[in-house]
């Protein structure tokens, strides 16, 4: 029997027999289709996925012609994490004419709306000056990161410490005061990036915080798009499944609570988005072939819902990308193919 | 995308996936999902047809060296005489029929 060289969802090489890979790939899109509602993979499709993940190919690449737009969150602060005294511009530049960016995200180290909020006014300038120097469109990004709202780190009840104690309803309503806050943040910060020239707003790592994190996420962008027609806002999960941390907030009437990605998007849309970040999550301990066939089920039915522009989120711990910090290249590519290809992402 | 160290995560994605940037029309690609929230197809569609060139010359670094130097949207290398930047920015606009809104911030930074 022989044996396939992949990799484990936590990023170690490991050898499978191939018809343990088949399983494997069984086994992934069916959990998908079973937790979301959605349909599974066809053979044909398993069977093409079988082939990039034996393929022992170093990279892998779409067919030409089939290629997709790339969106970022965070590129400004990817080059300083290596060490690399590059400010901001630079960074972007480097992105722009070194890494073949699409578009560009400028942003601050501490992602979040709120902790932008006090200091926006040092970050216009050098966003101003950042959209003389460069082509491709230019987006401003943060999250939306409601723990920041609660004691000790802001004003509002803490829920983690009311929901132990049976203090539902407390804990509900401290969760809403906090998307007020949020949403007036976002809103706030959106706007004066908007009035300096930004193309486009990303509201990244939404539902970091469960549904209270997404319901903010939503009526900011309804603001927004009522304050500024015009404004483009692209929404980005955290991850594959609305947490219920609230339980019982609804959007447009649907509970937020449980959604997946094809149902998320169609939120997105209505709220006036133009690009939604798709998220599967990565299992450490399951396979990367496992892994692949289940983030491919997901997003092909979330690209399938939509009317809008789906990007799959594909960094470290999701779209089947290992979770550990030195990424392996052909993993990255075996499942950018796969993404694209068959779950027909419109962008990553 | 999401995180991971450049070499790791963006390059191998932009060289497995991307559009590519300057080095094709990948920026214009996304300028049409962003304003008007294309779909990828619809998006390179559109794009092709105000270049007038073909859905494979879209993704063609060498033709589109040549076209995007003809019509003056910007281009990968730094060369003396073609537009950088912004200046770039307003052929694009004219070419795509979009309004961008850096253009709109900077005209009101300059009437003030």
């Amino acid at each position: 029997m022989t044996k396939i060289r992949t990799r484990m969802g936590d990023g170690w090489t490991i050898e499978i027999d191939e018809i343990d890979l088949k399983q494997d790939l069984e086994d992934g899109t069916r959990d998908a289709a079973d937790k979301g509602g959605i349909d599974p993979l066809s053979q044909n499709e398993l069977d093409y996925l079988n082939d990039i993940c034996c393929s022992g190919s170093k990279m892998s690449g779409v067919q030409s012609g089939r290629e997709v737009v790339l969106s970022y969150d965070g590129p400004s602060f990817e080059i300083r994490r290596l060490g690399i005294l590059a400010n901001r511009q630079t960074a972007l530049q480097i992105y722009e004419r070194c890494f073949g960016a699409d578009t560009l995200e400028f942003s601050h180290i501490d992602y979040s709306y709120k902790q932008v909020k006090p200091i926006v006014h040092e970050e216009l300038p050098l966003f101003e000056q950042l959209q003389s120097l460069t082509i491709a469109p230019l987006f401003y990004g943060a999250m939306p990161n409601l723990g920041l709202y609660t004691r000790p780190d802001g004003p509002v009840a803490n829920p983690s410490e009311l929901l132990p104690l049976g203090k539902i309803q407390a804990a509900q309503q401290a969760y809403e005061e906090a998307i007020e806050m949020s949403v007036n943040d976002i809103v706030y910060v959106a706007s004066q990036f908007y009035e300096a020239g930004c193309d486009g707003i990303n509201i990244d790592t939404v539902g970091a915080a469960g549904d209270p994190d997404f319901k903010a996420a939503l009526v900011a962008t309804e603001k927004l798009k009522q304050k500024y027609p015009g404004l483009n806002i692209e929404i980005g999960m955290a991850g594959e499944f609305v947490l219920g941390m609230h339980g019982e907030l609804t959007h447009d009437g649907q509970l937020l609570a449980g959604l997946y990605p094809h149902q998320q998007v169609k939120l997105v849309e209505a709220a006036g988005g133009h690009i939604f970040g798709a998220v599967v999550n990565t299992q450490t301990n399951k396979s990367f072939p496992w892994n692949l066939a289940r983030s491919v089920t997901f997003s092909k039915a979330c690209t399938a819902a939509a009317d809008i522009a789906v990007h799959g989120n594909m960094g470290m711990g999701v779209g089947a990308l290992p979770v550990c910090e030195t990424q392996p290249a052909e993993t990255v590519s075996m499942a950018s193919k796969a993404m694209v290809e068959i779950a027909r992402l419109d962008g990553l | 995308m999401g995180t991971g160290d450049p070499a790791g995560v963006a390059i191998a994605h932009a060289m497995t996936s991307g559009m590519g940037g300057l080095r094709t029309t990948g920026d214009l690609v996304a300028r049409m999902q962003i304003t008007r929230g294309m779909k990828i197809d619809t998006a390179k569609q559109y794009v092709a047809d105000k270049l007038g060139v073909s859905l494979a010359d879209i993704h063609d670094a060498v033709a589109m060296r040549e076209t995007r130097e003809d019509l003056r949207i910007g281009l990968l290398q730094s060369l003396p005489g073609q537009p950088k930047g912004i200046e770039a920015k307003h052929n694009i606009a004219e070419l795509l029929g979009l309004e961008l809104n850096s253009l709109r911030a900077s005209k009101t930074r300059i009437k003030g």
